[in-house]
C-alpha cells in the first residue's frame, strides 16, 4: 500500500469516527440532538445515524426546499460554494463515510474488478438526474403524497439505510414495529449497491450521488487540485491504469469524475502529477 | 457552453467569498434552525418508515 493510499484510508476512518462518534446513540437507539446539528458535514452522512454529530448536506438542502412556498436555500448554496471551492470532489475521496464503505467493499477479492459499468458515458449523468429530479424538484413539489417530502432520502439514499435505518432499527423496538414496504425497497437498493460495489469501483458515487454531482462542478477550479505537468509527461498511461475511474492524465486535473484519491500521483514515475493547492 | 469552461486564476477564492455571503444570508433568515429542527428528530423518511 502506497503512502498516499494509507494516508487517505487513515483520514477516511478517523473522519468517519469523529463525525459519527455519538456512541450513546448506537446503544440507546436514539440520535444526537445537540447544537452541532446546526452545521453540516461535507460528505453524505445521514443525520438519522445514531452516531451522527452533524447534519447531512443533501438532507439539509431538502429540508430547506420542503418549506411552504419557494425560498432560495441560501444557507446550503453557501455551504456548497464554500466546500466545493475549497475541496471539489476531494470531499468524496477523503471525507465521505459512504465512500469509505464502497472503497472497503471494492477491496473484497471476489469477482473480476471493473472500473466502470457498461454505458458509463450515459450512466454517469444519472447523478445529475438524481440531483435535479429527486433532490430539487422532488423536494419542491408534492411528490408521493399530500406533503412535501425529502424524495432522495425517502426513496433512494442507501447511506441513510446503512447508517441510519439499520442501527436505529436494531436498537429501537418501537421503530422496528413500523417497518413496511418502503423500508424493504430501500434495503433492496442498499443491497444492490453493496453487491455492485464489490465488482465496480464506487458505483453510487459514479452514477447516483447528488452530492458528487454538486462537488464535481467545482473540480475545475477548486483550491485543492491535481496538477498535471504536460511538459514532463511521457504519456506512459500509468496514471490512467492506476485511476480507479479510468481518467487520462489530461482529464484527471479537471474532470468532475475525479475524486482526488491520488492514485495517479503515486503511480506517476516521472512525478508530473501533484496533489496540491491551486494558489499561483 | 464555453462560458462554463472558463477558469480565471483564483476562481476558488471568489467561490469561497460567494459561499460565505450566501451562508450569512442563510443564517440571517434562520435557515440553520430549520436544518437543526429536521436533523435533531429521527427522520422517518430517511430510515424508510416515513
Amino acid at each position: 500500500m502506497t503512502v498516499m493510499k494509507r494516508l487517505r484510508l487513515t483520514v477516511q476512518i478517523v473522519y468517519t469516527i469523529l463525525t459519527n462518534g455519538y456512541m450513546y446513540g448506537f446503544l440507546s437507539g436514539k440520535i444526537y440532538q445537540g447544537k452541532m446539528k446546526y452545521a453540516c458535514v461535507p460528505g453524505l452522512n445521514c443525520y438519522s445515524c445514531p452516531g451522527a454529530v452533524a447534519s447531512c448536506p443533501i438532507g439539509a438542502l431538502q429540508a430547506l426546499l420542503n418549506r411552504q412556498g419557494f425560498h432560495v436555500p441560501f444557507g446550503m448554496l453557501g455551504f456548497f460554494f464554500l466546500f466545493g471551492s475549497l475541496l471539489g470532489r476531494t470531499v468524496c475521496g477523503w471525507l465521505c463515510p459512504f465512500g469509505l464503505v464502497q472503497d472497503l467493499l471494492y477491496k473484497i477479492p471476489l469477482f473480476h474488478k471493473k472500473k466502470r459499468l457498461p454505458f458509463h458515458r450515459i450512466l454517469k449523468y444519472g447523478k445529475y438526474m438524481v440531483l435535479v429530479f429527486l433532490v430539487c424538484i422532488g423536494s419542491l413539489f408534492l411528490f408521493g403524497g399530500l406533503a412535501k417530502v425529502p424524495a432522495f432520502c425517502k426513496y433512494v439514499c442507501p447511506s441513510g439505510t446503512l447508517m441510519g435505518a439499520l442501527p436505529l432499527l436494531l436498537a429501537n423496538r418501537s421503530l422496528r414495529a413500523q417497518i413496511g414496504g418502503l423500508f424493504f425497497w430501500k434495503l433492496g437498493i442498499l443491497l444492490f449497491i453493496i453487491l455492485l460495489s464489490v465488482k465496480v469501483f464506487r458505483p453510487f458515487c459514479q452514477y447516483l450521488c447528488p452530492l458528487g454531482a454538486v462537488y464535481g462542478w467545482f473540480n475545475r477550479f477548486s483550491l485543492v487540485q491535481i496538477h498535471w505537468e504536460k511538459e514532463t509527461c511521457v504519456s506512459c498511461q500509468a496514471c490512467q491504469k492506476a485511476c480507479p475511474v479510468g481518467l487520462t492524465a489530461e482529464e484527471i486535473s479537471r474532470s468532475p469524475e475525479c475524486i482526488r484519491c491520488g492514485r495517479c500521483v503515486s503511480a506517476c514515475q516521472k512525478k508530473c502529477l501533484h496533489l496540491r493547492f491551486n494558489v499561483k | 457552453m464555453n462560458f462554463l469552461k472558463i477558469n480565471p486564476p483564483r476562481l476558488w477564492l471568489w467561490g469561497i467569498l460567494a459561499g460565505i455571503l450566501c451562508l450569512c444570508i442563510g443564517l440571517s433568515r434562520g435557515e440553520f434552525t430549520i436544518i437543526w429542527q429536521k436533523a435533531a428528530m429521527i427522520c422517518l423518511e430517511c430510515i424508510g418508515i416515513g
